[in-house]
């Protein structure tokens, strides 16, 4: 089915693109490289990214 | 085969050049300007690009890159080279390159098309692959640390004031671009005001409903977006609601700076950060549709190659050719404003040091391309429309009937009538004097989607292309007035420890307010002055932005000639001295000039004899000292940016002496080189 493995390629890039992804991305550093430390749940690990995107030059004119 | 490919693309690009620069007399297809764009594009990211990262830059595949060796999973992420490239170009491209090249369409199509071509493959592109490298280098380090550790505390500090002021100027200017598309313009005035609820409601679905869901909220978002242009629209068959949202510059002009300041305070979550989904969503897609439609219809460009007006006359803003093309089109070409994001969020992004020529260079290249296309969508009106729709009222007169009169004397044909049968079919109630640009860019917009994608939906279309301009100018002016505020707190904090936390209320609310009344006072001016304001900012929003890219070239400059490279200095050293020579020239006649729509000091002298000898209309009696007042605190602001950038290129300077006399310097800040592991 290549359509559908082309519209999943599209999706994955899709959701890289816009952090969509970035929770699990996020859930498994954590599992790798830090597995002792407490793991955010969704809703603090999005507040947080924010907190942190928002702090530095992030748009330009 | 491959040779074979490139000369066949230097003679298409040469042909269509050609095409553009000599054609007289008659009018010129859009596309031969696309064309030309893209092979100039072409060539010189293959050929120059690849020379620069090869032997000035000496990228190195085999160094691991600061996203590989630091990978925290936050904003150290080695990335997909095309997902940074897209991060990358969301980043950098703004309402800028939109604007600059609309105002600077009234020197003619071909000056402003040469300048966007030339300029960014050997200026901007140059300088933005160059701070992304020498960042990657430096672990993802900032401009201005950059500029401390390898020039001096001077320039250090001199790059620090320099971005605190930029900020201050761009956000007013586009604060009073946002302005002018609104006022008097219920439709578009709704559409806008719309955008934050929306915004505030897909801040709220992220959190709480579906949280970190980006994709759903985002085109959740788009959809609520489009539903509010067309529910606009509806407006004009409610009188009442209509006349609520029928405000006076004035206002809205309060309105932007209560908003700003409210912005800056609320959590990101709430406002920033979901309209900023939005905005994005909304710019690549308009931006592609843009594009897509122009080499679809190839509009006729009927602006003429080259006016008058490059005698210094013209009425969108005063000057001539040299320097205020080069001062006008900042974004597009060259913009110091690049240098902050090639040396914050995307340095720690890149995967492999050859990705530096894509994204450095390549996305620059993008962005001249959505410049080019900017200003085919300026250039494709009828040039008595496009004057009358960005000269102010203060040049051409308040009444309809002058302001055509005028128009058509220089040569540029218009009736009220043409202008009036335009306006409906936009849905405004006029289109006279609708300076900053915004309104301009989107009839000519609305003329190409439409002709496009749906004919008979011009309205829509126009009121589409202000809310898209609108929803991205919000967002830099509260995520500028952010910046602005962390970095206050931050010099603040020198003075007296707790206004350095930023998380600290009543530091928040004393630095953002200090930032939002430094731009909502230039907004205010901007407003009510009767040459409309834009005359007086984009100049000056253009030296600053012109002097920070020079502040940028002088750290890769300063670097290249440290790292023993003083025969290749020309890269960074030609394009500095080239916008050394633009800054300086324009400020000094910002300030000097005797002409009074150029000189700061004569306008204000002028103003105040008006004033002393009662011979200013009576409207403008009790705002005159304000006018006064700002036109000499602008004179002010000018010199200071100029001396600022003098500061920074003499301290370039004693650099270079040192280095080239065997004299100590400070030594290279680079990170010790770190193999990529083999996988």
């Amino acid at each position: 089915m290549p359509m559908r493995a082309w519209w999943q390629q599209v999706r994955s890039w899709l959701r890289e693109l816009t952090g969509d992804d970035a929770y699990e991305r996020y859930v498994q550093h954590h599992q790798q490289h830090h597995p002792d430390q407490v793991l955010l749940n969704r809703q603090q690990f999005y507040l947080a990214e924010q907190q942190r995107k928002w702090s530095g030059v992030k748009r330009c004119c | 085969m491959k040779k074979l490919l490139w000369s066949l693309i230097a003679v298409v690009g040469a042909f269509s050049l050609a095409g553009v620069a000599l054609q007289r007399g008659e009018s010129i297809n859009a596309l031969w300007i696309i064309v030309a764009a893209v092979c100039i594009y072409s060539l010189s990211y293959r050929f120059y690009s690849a020379w620069i990262a090869a032997k000035v830059l000496t990228i190195d595949e085999t160094r691991a890159t600061p996203a590989v060796r630091l990978d925290n999973g936050r904003d150290f992420v080695p990335t997909n080279k095309w997902i940074v490239f897209g991060h990358h170009f969301a980043a950098i491209a703004g309402p800028g390159p939109l604007i600059g090249p609309t105002l600077a369409v009234q020197f003619g199509y071909l000056p402003g098309v040469l300048w966007i071509l030339v300029g960014a493959v050997v200026t901007g592109c140059v300088q933005d692959m160059t701070v992304l490298l020498l960042s990657m280098r430096r672990d993802g380090r900032s401009l201005g640390q950059m500029a401390k550790d390898e020039l001096g505390p001077v320039g250090g500090y001199a790059a620090m004031i320099g971005t605190l002021m930029i900020m201050i100027i761009l956000i007013a200017v586009l604060g009073l671009v946002v302005v002018n598309a609104m006022k008097h313009s219920p439709w578009a005035t709704f559409t806008v005001f719309a955008t934050i609820p929306i915004a505030v409601l897909i801040g709220l679905y992220l959190r709480n409903i579906r949280p970190g869901r980006v994709l759903e909220g985002s085109l959740l978002g788009l959809v609520l977006l489009i539903a509010a242009v067309v529910g606009g629209g509806a407006l004009q068959n409610h009188p009442a609601l209509y006349a609520a949202f029928d405000f006076e510059g004035l206002q809205l002009a309060w309105f932007v700076i209560g908003y700003g300041l409210i912005a800056a305070i609320l959590p990101v979550w709430l406002l920033l950060a979901p309209r900023d989904y939005l905005s994005t969503f909304l710019k690549l897609g308009t931006i592609g549709l843009l594009l897509a439609a122009v080499v679809m219809v190839n509009p006729i460009i009927k602006m003429p190659a080259l006016t008058s007006f490059i005698d210094g006359t013209g009425p969108v803003f005063a000057g001539k050719l040299f320097p205020f093309l080069f001062i006008t089109i900042a974004c597009g070409v060259i913009s110091g404003f690049h240098s902050l994001v090639a040396s914050g969020t995307t340095p720690k992004l890149v995967t492999n040091e050859k990705d530096v020529r894509m994204i450095g260079y390549g996305c620059m290249a993008l962005e001249s391309l959505v410049a080019v296309t900017a200003l085919i969508a300026a250039a494709l009106l009828d040039p008595g429309v496009y004057f009358a729709i960005n000269s102010p009222a203060g040049v051409v007169g308040s009444l309809p009937a002058d302001a055509v009169a005028k128009i058509t004397s220089w040569g540029f044909p218009v009736t009220v009538d043409q202008m009036n049968a335009l306006a409906s079919e936009m849905g405004e109630s006029t289109l006279f004097a609708r300076t900053g640009g915004a309104p301009s860019l989107a009839v000519g917009m609305a003329s190409i989607l439409s002709a496009a994608f749906g004919k008979g939906l011009l309205a829509l279309w126009y009121h589409f292309a202000i809310m898209f301009e609108a929803v991205f100018i919000l967002t830099t002016l509260d995520a500028g007035t952010r910046v602005g505020r962390f970095m206050l707190q931050d010099l603040l904090g020198h003075v007296w420890k707790p206004m350095g936390k930023t998380s600290w209320y009543p530091s928040i609310l004393i630095s953002s307010s200090l930032i939002v009344l430094g731009w909502g006072y230039f907004l205010y001016i901007g407003v009510i002055d009767p040459n409309g304001g834009v005359n007086i900012l984009w100049p000056l929003f253009g030296i600053a932005n012109q002097m920070l890219a020079a502040i940028a070239l002088c750290v890769c400059t300063g670097v290249i000639v440290k790292r023993s490279q003083l025969k290749y200095i020309w890269v960074t050293g030609v394009p500095l001295l080239w916008l050394a020579a633009v800054t300086t020239t324009a400020a000094w006649q910002k300030i000097f000039s005797d002409e009074t729509r150029i000189g700061f000091l004569a306008a204000a002298d002028a103003m105040a004899n008006k004033l002393a000898a009662g011979t200013l209309p009576a409207a403008q009696i009790p705002v005159a000292p304000n006018l006064i007042f700002n036109q000499r605190l602008d004179a002010v602001l000018a010199g200071f940016f100029a001396v600022l950038l003098w500061i920074i290129i003499l301290d370039t300077l004693r650099v270079c002496y040192r280095v080239v006399n065997g004299k100590p310097v400070l030594p290279l800040s680079e990170t010790p080189y770190v193999a990529v592991q083999a996988k």
